[in-house]
């Protein structure tokens, strides 16, 4: 498109809390075992926020270490955008405490929550800024404290998750790199299949809605496996070809880590070597708007992903939503 | 054998990685090692093959190859 910039990432930053949380652990809390869980997801373990740590803690490390391995100085970064499903309070924004703690003064800030796809949805709002010239540097991150919002009742969902935050700099790349084509989608009527249905303003929290738990993360599994593994083919095959590449193009794949499962079935379909695909929910469960990015910082901080290779980003998560971005790799400016 | 069998044979050994000749009539999908997420994604397989859905209570029911192959046939 004619006057518009082209949009890379500067730099990435991940942070995860200490405390790890074994399978095994969480056989002393439901009724499962290191087998099922193993099997059935590929997760082994998990990080669990300390007591005195909210989602804008993880935040702002990821934040820091994304600024400090782009280059960027806080002051420089025009924009804030933090994803979760797991915010720290309902009022004020998350976005707004971490860009203060971040010293971002300059920074408009806001929360974006589509699950876990708010890393795509934020670097997708990200790059429309920027490449209309309005922003120069924008601060995404993608944080989550699942553990606050989970039912450690309940095996069907407290095995899945975990805590964790990613972060991404933003800002313009040489034209023709970097972001090569963006897909997002949103179905609401399989809004249902997950859902927090308590503590918002359609179930207020009462006496009844705690009894009932319904303030924690509710799953129908199945139905959520069955879309995510057609939304994780259908938003990489779209992004492939929206960026006109063919699937033999592809040299990394970072896709959301909800389930080994389903990263499985998705890399079978697209024909894609799995060792050039980044996996980490083995040590880290599923954690939502932090998965990808974290995914992406630690590939990239391994080598895994180089200036020039083309990889593809792709997420699902509630709403439902999913998204998927093509991005020709660019040399930090 | 009919053209739906060996049609779901062929699904079948793609999506579970077994053998042609484990493939029969009376097998069960137990016997042939699929969990219930292999049985999720066979089913997807399933009905983006025959152009079909089956809902989640119909196939549930589903234990053998053989009754896969006469859903898909009274279904179609
Ligand atoms: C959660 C998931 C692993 C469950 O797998 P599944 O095969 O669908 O499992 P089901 O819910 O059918 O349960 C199968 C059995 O295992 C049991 N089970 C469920 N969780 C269990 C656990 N943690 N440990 C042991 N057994 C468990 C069930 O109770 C059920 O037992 P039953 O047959 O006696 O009733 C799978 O559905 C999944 O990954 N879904 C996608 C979830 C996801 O990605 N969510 C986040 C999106 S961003």
């Amino acid at each position: 498109m004619a006057g518009l910039r082209d949009v890379g990432f500067w730099g990435t930053g991940s942070y995860l809390p200490e405390k790890i949380m074994t399978n095994k652990d969480m056989e002393s809390l439901v009724a499962t075992s290191d087998e099922w869980i193993r099997t059935r997801t590929g997760i082994r373990e998990r990080r669990i926020a300390a007591p005195e740590q909210a989602t804008s803690d993880l935040a702002v490390e990821a934040g820091r270490r994304a600024l400090e391995n782009a280059g960027v100085a806080p002051e420089e970064i025009d924009m804030v955008i933090v994803g979760s499903c797991a915010f720290d309070m309902f009022l004020p924004a998350t976005a707004c405490l971490v860009a203060d703690r971040l010293g971002a003064r300059r920074a408009a800030a806001f929360d974006l929550e589509t699950a876990c796809t708010s890393f795509i949805y934020g670097a997708a709002i990200a790059s429309q800024f920027i490449a209309t010239g309005m922003y120069e540097k924008v601060l995404v991150i993608g944080a989550e404290v699942m553990s606050r919002i989970l039912d450690f009742t309940d095996r069907n969902t407290c095995v899945l998750f975990g805590d964790g935050a990613g972060a991404a700099v933003l800002g313009p790349v040489p034209a023709g790199q970097g972001i090569r084509s963006i897909h997002l989608g949103a179905d609401g009527s399989g809004g249902k299949a997950l859902s927090i249905p308590a503590g918002g303003t359609r179930m207020p929290v009462s006496e009844q809605t705690l009894k009932d738990r319904s303030h924690y993360v509710k799953m129908n599994g199945k139905e959520v496996y069955k879309f995510a593994v057609k939304a994780m083919d259908d938003a990489s095959t779209i992004a492939l070809e929206k960026a006109g590449w063919q699937p033999e193009d592809l040299d990394f794949l970072v896709p959301h880590q909800a389930n080994q499962r389903i990263i499985d079935s998705a890399v079978k379909k697209l024909g894609i070597d799995p060792s050039r695909v980044e996996v980490n929910v083995d040590r880290y469960g599923n954690m939502s708007a932090a998965s990808l990015p974290v995914a992406l910082d630690e590939a990239v901080r391994a080598g895994k992903i180089n200036a020039g290779d083309r990889i593809i980003l792709v997420g699902f998560g509630a709403g439902l939503t999913w998204g998927s971005m093509a991005i020709q790799w660019a040399q930090r400016p | 054998m009919s053209d739906i069998f060996e049609k779901v044979k062929a699904i079948v050994i793609e999506q579970l990685g077994v053998e042609a000749d484990e493939v029969r009539m009376e097998a069960s999908f137990e016997d042939l090692n699929a969990d219930s997420l292999d049985i999720v994604e066979l089913v997807m397989a399933l009905e983006e093959e025959f152009d079909i859905e089956i809902p989640d209570e119909d196939a549930e029911k589903i234990k053998t190859i053989g009754q896969a192959v006469d859903y898909i046939k009274q279904n179609k």
